[in-house]
Parts: structure tokens; sequence; C-alpha cells
């Protein structure tokens, strides 16, 4: 808008239209999600505003009782594990991927990708008829497994875009100089991609544990994750317990946004780009 | 091979995390919820006490897909499941549970009456799918008929998920004797007429497909009256009425393949005995199944069971022979009724 | 090969440049190829080959074969004209026999049934009277305990059964199936769904692509113009919601869009309505909640665009006259395309497969395909339909991924 100081009535007219079209659009984005959280902190189980009065007891309910607790644990845990799997097997990936010449690039990335394409409920019917074949049904190797699947994705996308503005004469130049395979790994490319690494493997942590489709159909209720329970929950009656529990899932996604952005800007430091 | 070799390793890491299961137990599945602890309470320890077989529960919500999946895979864990109509129906036609026999139960299959009849399981216990409505309502519906009824009763009704009990209530509505329900839902004209007269209310329905939905739109005000499943926390928060309640039963069944199957069949045989099943109704307002059982329910908590006389009378007795054989058809109709 | 090598680099012990480079090459190949291997093949086990054979049972279902084998077997020889020879009732009686020994009729009639709506119990009923048979004319036994045997239908459903392939669950999927004749027809009314089910999922998924790009669009511009410092605080909003999970958006929808939630509390009071709307439940909430979870993939890729078209073009088109919107018509908006079109086409992807929110806050008419294959998986245990419904909906998202590889490229994908 650097036309603004000469810019006609009309177009005056449009530019505060758009911004408020914009405002509109932000909120619209932005206010379901703050509008829930003080809502766990109703003291009465109702979803309206104004609230009466302030309480924890959702927080209580949602932290003291074992059936969530069971399911926060199974969440946690095996989100964990589906992270460490799906960051060493994306990492390696992305590695080869971004070498230059790599054969068919275009395609296998394409297929490494394809889990994040095909509708969920596709990847959780066909894996749940292949595990009742292997018997891997109702077991949290399944599970983790299955979920590795969704979450490896995220790290190689992240890699990949990390390791595209990669300057490979570094590693060459080290080599050259004499340094082997794995010193050139640890000392040049790891602190490298490090950023990129973090939040692919914070973005695998998430789509495993917020993943709720294919668990509903591989796991058993002795692997019940959160999601699970919410989803439930969700199908028969909105409690506040499962607000609190939104609540605290929306916290989760915050710390790791604001990782991810800091490190972002880490990343494009030493990279050595300049906005 | 390719699946064999994956099986071999999948079965290889499964038991890695997995722990090791002990040799006499029982893994019996109930639906959780606020019904499960009752049947531990009255069924399920009382049966360990007696027998010394421990038993390990595990909850499922009737997705019965995974049953089959076990079954035809044979990697059966679940040894005894608590199977409600449609889903005992489906699996029994389909293979999935152990035919049961009754000699080797013990147990006197007269004494169980029509839910007696099911070849796939040990009754459990009978419910009524009835309707509900709020607490002082100067408007009350007496008649299943004011449940088709959007002029005298205008606003929304909650129904069940399912083409039963609301194709028959939908004939009973429609001036259909109760006896002859079955009669005219069996010719095409029947199912037509169901049909229509679920038409005539169709925009004024809140479907809903577990026990405390049904529950929860009532109570939100989201709808006037609603089918529900008779539940003690709900005769306490709403009036009942009884006209035209649909009979179910609940049976128990073992699933084809159970490593346990002598365990299975000590279970069957104590659940369906007459003490534990009246010791269920002190803490859920279900009726017994077995017949002797009535005779040793609380004299208190006789008038409150869903199978007394009088609700008896007026109730509509589920064919279940009809649904088996008709069941997937009517299924497959309702459902595309319902997606349009 | 050697002489040639010899002829090139003229010393006889060493190797050729030439080659050695292709070595060398090859190996670095061989080497970003093991990198990638590990995840490549736990892809190619977990992922393609489970839904490879899921997709083979949308055609694959030898159930008649298996648990018929003499009645298929003796049919294969039948002309399809007239009833068939006693032979094959014979066939008949003693796989009757077998089946009710062996408890397999249920699924036996339930194949039927498929097929013949109504005919299953009759198989039923059948064998268990046919199971007491001991010595023929089968024929006219059998036509006499079930006249369902005197018809035609049920035994060109039989002689199908001899072919462990069938079209009938793709057939299906179009809502058409096999005629008494075994020809093609239109299924009857008050079974055929699935026509609507797929025109339903793509109207729901342009209806929610469209919302996306108009709403996406004007602030993708904004953000595109801002300073970056104003830019990237606003970018926190967008990708908040994008980083919290879709059960706790549809969750959060579900909470505002009650008949006494906060949307409709609001609305009665700004006096702009009387009575609660019904904003749940129905299509309305359907694509309220799914606009606001695909905003971010459609808009991030446009404002990616547009951060690199130049503000001179602009620039340039006004001081050469041209009115600011045609010169924003005609300039700006023609290079935001490709943005557009990669924004427009992952969401339009993403959204064929939505299952968890039409599932908890739409109603019973606004069931996309994924639903009815979770339906037929679970509930129905008809599991040759949840393949066939998931082979036609993986088909048309494979497609749409391929134009989106040709058109954007994998690589342009991303999070935030």
């Amino acid at each position: 808008m650097a036309a603004f100081a000469y810019a006609s009535p009309l177009e005056k007219g449009w530019y505060y239209l758009h911004r408020l079209i914009c405002g509109a659009v932000l909120l619209y984005l932005v206010a379901p999600i703050l509008v829930i959280i003080p809502l766990s902190f109703n003291s009465v189980p109702f979803f309206t505003y104004p609230m009466p009065g302030l309480s924890l007891r959702w927080y209580e309910e949602f932290f003291l009782s074992a059936g969530w607790q069971g399911a926060l644990h199974n969440s946690l845990f095996i989100a964990v594990l589906v992270t460490l799997l799906s960051t060493a097997l994306g990492t390696l990936a992305a590695l080869g991927l971004s070498r230059p010449n790599f054969p068919w690039r275009a395609a296998v990335m394409s297929l490494l990708i394809s889990p994040m394409i095909v509708p969920v409920v596709i990847t959780a019917v066909a894996v749940y008829f292949f595990y009742a074949d292997i018997g891997l049904l109702n077991s949290y190797t399944g599970l983790i497994l299955a979920h590795t699947l969704g979450a490896t994705p995220f790290v190689v996308i992240a890699l990949t875009a990390t390791l595209m503005g990669f300057d490979h004469s570094l590693t060459r130049a080290a080599a050259g100089l004499g340094a082997p395979p794995i010193t050139v790994f640890f000392k040049i490319i790891l602190p490298l991609i490090l950023p990129g690494m973090v939040s692919g493997a914070l973005f695998a942590f998430l789509a495993s544990f917020d993943e709720v489709v294919v668990a509903l159909f591989v796991a058993s209720p002795e692997q019940r994750t959160l999601p699970m329970i919410m989803f439930s929950g969700l199908r028969e009656q909105y409690s506040p317990t499962i607000i609190a529990a939104a609540t605290v899932l929306i916290l989760f996604s915050i710390v790791m946004l604001t990782t991810v952005e800091l490190l972002r800007r880490r990343s494009e430091r030493l990279r050595g780009i300049r906005r | 091979m390719i699946a064999g070799a994956l099986a071999a390793t999948g079965l290889m890491a499964g038991a890695l995390i997995k722990p090791a299961l002990a040799g006499d137990q029982l893994t019996v599945v109930s639906w959780g919820g606020t019904y499960q602890p009752i049947l531990r309470k009255n069924v399920f320890e009382p049966f360990s006490k007696a027998t010394g077989i421990k038993i390990t529960e595990d909850v499922y919500s009737g997705d019965i897909g995974k049953i089959r999946a076990m079954v035809e895979s044979k990697t059966v864990s679940w040894d005894v499941i608590d199977a409600a109509s449609s889903g005992a129906w489906i699996m029994c036609d389909q293979g999935l549970l152990e035919t049961i026999d009754w000699n080797k139960v013990g147990l006197d299959r007269a004494k169980f009456g029509d839910a007696g009849k099911f070849n796939c399981g040990v009754p459990s216990q009978i419910n009524r799918t009835i309707v509900y409505y709020e607490k002082n309502n100067p408007n009350p519906p007496k008649t299943i008929a004011d449940l088709f009824d959007t002029k005298k009763f205008p606003g929304k009704r909650g129904l069940w998920k399912n083409p039963y009990p609301n194709l028959e209530w939908a004939l009973i509505a429609d001036g259909v004797p109760i006896k002859d329900v079955y009669k005219v839902l069996n010719t095409p004209e029947g199912v037509d007429r169901a049909f229509k007269r679920l038409d005539t209310i169709k925009n004024d329905v809140i479907w809903w497909t577990t026990g405390a939905q049904a529950v929860q739109l009532l109570a939100n005000r989201q709808v006037i009256m609603t089918a529900a499943w008779t539940s003690k926390a709900s005769n306490e928060l709403f009036e009942t009425m009884w006209d035209a309640a649909q009979g179910g039963f609940s049976w128990w069944a073992i699933p084809k393949g159970s490593p346990h199957l002598e365990e299975a069949y000590k279970f069957l045989a104590f659940a369906g005995s007459p003490q534990p099943q009246a010791d269920v109704t002190r803490d859920a307002p279900y009726g017994p199944a077995n017949k002797d059982a009535m005779a040793l329910v609380d004299p208190k908590v006789l008038a409150t069971l869903p199978n007394t006389p009088e609700r008896d009378a007026i109730a509509v007795n589920t064919d279940f022979a009809f649904w088996i054989d008709k069941g997937d058809e009517l299924r497959q109709r309702f459902n595309a009724w319902l997606a349009k | 090969m050697a002489t040639m090598a010899v002829q090139m680099d003229g010393g006889p012990d060493k190797i050729p440049l030439r080659l050695k480079l292709q070595r060398v090459e090859r190996r670095r190949k061989l080497m970003s190829f093991t990198l990638v291997l590990p995840l490549l093949l736990f892809i190619l086990i977990a992922f393609v080959w489970p839904i490879g054979r899921m997709m083979f049972n949308a055609i694959h279902d030898d159930t008649l074969l298996t648990l018929m084998p003499r009645t298929t077997s003796a049919l294969s020889a039948w002309d399809g004209k007239d009833l068939p020879d006693e032979s094959a009732y014979a066939a008949l009686v003693e796989d009757l026999k077998q089946a009710w020994a062996r408890k397999t009729t249920g699924v036996i009639a339930k194949r039927i049934n498929y097929e013949l709506p109504g005919a299953g119990s009759q198989v039923t009923s059948s064998a268990r009277k046919a199971s007491t048979l001991s010595a023929g004319p089968y024929r006219s036994t059998l036509i006499a305990i079930n006249p369902i045997w005197g018809q035609h239908d049920v035994w060109i459903v039989l002689k199908r059964g001899h072919s462990a392939y069938t079209a009938y669950y793709l057939l299906r999927s179009f809502d058409y199936q096999f005629g008494s004749k075994g020809q093609i027809v239109a299924s009857p009314p008050e079974n055929a769904i699935f026509r609507d089910v797929f025109l339903r999922t793509f109207g729901i998924s342009i209806a929610v692509t469209a919302a996306t790009l108009l709403l996406g669009f004007p602030v993708a511009y904004l953000l595109a113009t801002l300073p970056t410092r104003t830019s990237n605080l606003l970018m926190i909003m967008i990708v908040l919601p994008f980083w919290t999970s879709v059960l706790v958006r549809t969750a959060a929808w579900g909470v505002l869009l009650q008949e006494h939630g906060i949307v409709n509390e609001l609305l009665i009071t700004l006096h702009i309505i009387s009575r609660p709307a019904e904003l749940i439940f129905n299509r309305v909430g359907t694509v309220v909640a799914m606009t606001h979870i695909q905003l971010p993939f459609t808009l991030l890729p446009i404002y990616s665009v547009m951060k690199t078209i130049s503000p001179s073009y602009l620039q340039a088109a006004r001081s050469l006259g041209a009115g600011p919107f045609y010169a924003f018509w005609k300039i700006y908006f023609p290079q935001t395309l490709p943005g557009i079109a990669a924004g427009c086409l992952l969401t339009f992807i993403l959204c064929l497969g939505y299952y968890i929110t039409p599932a908890l806050v739409g109603g019973a008419a606004d069931q996309m395909v994924s639903y009815f294959v979770a339906h037929y998986t679970n509930e129905d245990l008809n599991w040759g339909m949840a393949s066939a419904l998931a082979a036609i909906l993986l088909g048309a998202t494979l497609l749409l991924y391929y134009a989106y590889n040709k058109l954007v490229g994998v690589d342009r994908l991303k999070m935030g």
C-alpha cells in the first residue's frame, strides 16, 4: 500500500474494508481456541458466558483420575518412542534425498510423504487388517509403528527444507582437509541440520500425540491414548474435563510452536539467511 | 511367505512389550462405564472366589469388527464377551461365536424364556429401550404414537441410530397392534409403511449411538423426549414412558477360538445362575434373564425392574429370529435412508 | 571396454578417469540410496503392502468358492438359461449339509444376501432342512423345501461365485448391481446411497476449498505486504490453530455451535436472531469447522508466493496509468495463481479424507466416504464394501496427488 498517500477515497475505503475482513478472518481462526480456555475454569458444567464462578475442579479430575492419567501416560510414552523412531528414519532419508543426483528423487520423495496425503481412515483400516494377520492388533508395538508411519513425513519435510539451503561444498571441504565421514557428520552436518531435526521431531511428536483415527482402530483399551478418550467423550457428551484436557493440549502446542519458531530463527541465522 | 515372516516378527515384537500372561485366567469384556464396576462386584469377583480363576477385564464399545479380526486371524485374546442384541446376532450369524453346548453349561435353557432361544450365548440380563421426558412436563407423552406426533409434541426427539426399535415403533404409531408388528414388518409393504412413518419425523430427530448421549440430549434440553436404555441415573432424573417399550437382551458369549474354552464355560455357568443375576439388580435397573433369579431379587427392587408384569404386558418383545433373518437387509436400507 | 580404456588413458595399469568418476558417482548414489532405504522399506512393508492388500479385497471374494465348492464347480458348465440340472442340486445339498455341520451357513447366507436381499434367510432355513436329506431326487425336494431354488436369480449368484474375483463391491459403490440375468443394473432407490455420498464428499470439499480461498486470500495479501515484524506477529495467529490438534479444534466448534452455545447466545444478544439457530449436527457445522481446520493449508502457499512478487510490477502498472483495481487484477493476481493452485489443491485433497470432524459436528446426512469405510469395517463387517469404497477414495486422492506433484512439486509442501 505504498500508493496510499495519493489514493482515491474509493481506494481508501477498500483499504479499510480489507483490514476489517482480515481482522474477522483472524478472529475466526483464533477465537475458538481462545474462547474455550476460560471455560475449562468454569465452576459449573456449562459452556456459556458469563461464568458464574471459577474453579479448578475439572483440572483436578483430569490430573487425579486414573482414566485420564493412564491415557496421558500412554500418549506420552507412545509419542516419545514415535518421535525417536521417526526422527531417526526421517533424518537418514532426508540426508540421502538431499544429496545431489539422488535417483528418482521426486518419485521416492512423494512416496515417503504419501502417509500424510492418503485419507487417514484408509491407512487405519489397511493397517488394522494387516495387524490382524500378523498379530500386532491391540499392542503398543503396533500402535507405535502405525504412528511412526504418519509422523515420519513431517521429519522428512522439515529436514529436506533445511537441507535445501545446505552448501555441500562445506562437507567436501572438510573431507578434502582429511576429516573422516563420521567427523564430517558430527562437526559439520549435524550442527547445521539440528534445528530442522528438532522441529521435525516436534512435529512428529505432535502428530502422534494428537492422532486418534488409527488409534481407534488398532489399539485396545489397554493402549488408550488421550485423544481416544477425548473422542469417545465428545461423541457422548461435552464434559468440562474434556475441555480441560483440550486446554492442556493447546498449551502443549503453544510451547512447541514457540520452540520451533526460535529454532527457525536460529537456523536462518546459522545459514546466513537475512530477511 | 512375506506375511508369515512378518507374522513371526510381529508376534515377537508384540511379545517384547506386552507383559507375559499368567496361566489360569480369563479375559472378560464388557461395556465399561458405570455398568462394568457393577458386574465386577456382583459377578466377576464372586466367580473368582468360587473357582479360583482370575479375571482380566477389558472394555469394548460394541466394535465387533475387532472380534471378527481376532477370530479370522486366530489371535483371540478375549475369552468371554458381553454381547448385546444386534452385535450378538451379527456375530452369531457370521460364525464368530461358539455355539453354546447347554449340557456343558449345566443350566436349564427353558428358564431363560425367549432369550434362551439364541444359539450363541447365555442370557445375562433383560433391558428395555423406553421413552424418557423431562420431569414436570405439562404435556407428557403417553403412548408411542406421541413420539411420532410432531403437531401435538413439537420439538426435537432423540432416537437410537438403529433400525430397531424404530421400525417397530413406527408401525405401532401407524396403528399396527403390538402383537402383529413382526407379521407386518415381514412384508415389503410393511417395511415401506414403517419407513414412510419415519419419514414424517426425520427432520425432528437427533440420533444417538451411546447410552450417555441419549441422557445428555435430554439433560441439555436439546430434545423434548428421547428413546433411551433404562438406567438408574435416568430413572431418577427424568420421567419414564413404558408404552411399547422394546425388550432387549444381553448374552455372555465366547468368541470362536478362545484359548480358555473350559474356563469360559465355567464363567457362563456361573454368570447365568440365579444368585449373581439377582445381585446385579441391586445396582443396575435391568431384569435378570434367569427366571429363577426373580425369587432372589430384593422385594424393594422388584417394582423398579423393567420386566414387572405390568410393564411386560405393554412391551414389544423383540423377535430376534426375525432380526437375524432380516437384520442385514433392514440395516442396509435404514442406513441408506439415514444418509439421504 | 578394456581396449577403449587403454586407448583413452594410454597407460595399461591405470583406471581411466571417466570410469573412476563413474564409479565414485555410482558409489555416491548407492550411499544416498542406502540412507533412504530403511524408511523406504518401512513405508513399503507397513503402508504400501497393507493398502495394496486391502484394495485387493475390493475385487477378491472367495466365500462361495471355498464354502460351496461342489455347487460352484457344478454350475461352471451351466449355460444360465433354464434351471440347472439334477447334479447341481445334488451338489448344492452336499454343500449345504457340510455348511450346516461346519456352521458356515451364516457366512454363505450373508454373502448371498448382499446380492439378493432377503435370500439369506431362505438359504439358512434351506440348509437346516437339507441337513437331514439323504436321497434324491434333490431338485424337486429342494424346490419343495423353499421355492427360491426354483428361481433363476440365486443360481446366477452361485454361478458367479465360481470366480474368486467379483465386481460386485465396486459396482455397489456406484449404486449398480447385477441383475437377475447377470447384467448390470442400477440399485433399487432405497439402497442407492453411494453416488450421493461421493457427490456429497466432493461437494463439501469444494465448498470448504472455496471458503478457505475466499477467506485466506485477503489475509495472505495483508501478510505479504505488511512489514516483516507485524506480519510475523499476525502469522502466529494463523500458525497457532495449525498446531492445535484437529480433535481440540473440532471440540471447540462443538462447544461454540451448541444450541445454547456461545455463537447462538451472541447472535441472540445482538438481536440478529430471536431463537437459537441450528448450527451443529448439520452441514453448517461441518463446513464451518472444516474450513477453520483447512484455512492455513490454503493460506500459507498463497502467502509464500505473494512474498516473492516484487511490488515494482504493480508500481510500474500504476505509473503507466492503470487504475488500482485493474492493475491488481491484471498484474498482481495472475502472479499469485501458482500459490492459489497449490493451496487449493492441497486443501481439496485433504478434505476428501475427512472423518473425525463430520463425525463430531455433522449430522447423519453429512457423513463423507471415510465414515462409510469405517462403518463397513467396524459395525457392518462388510469388508469387501469397505475396501471398494476405500479403493475409489484412494484412487481419487492419488490422482490429485499426482497432479499436485506435477503442478507444485512435493518439495513445496510446508508446515508453517
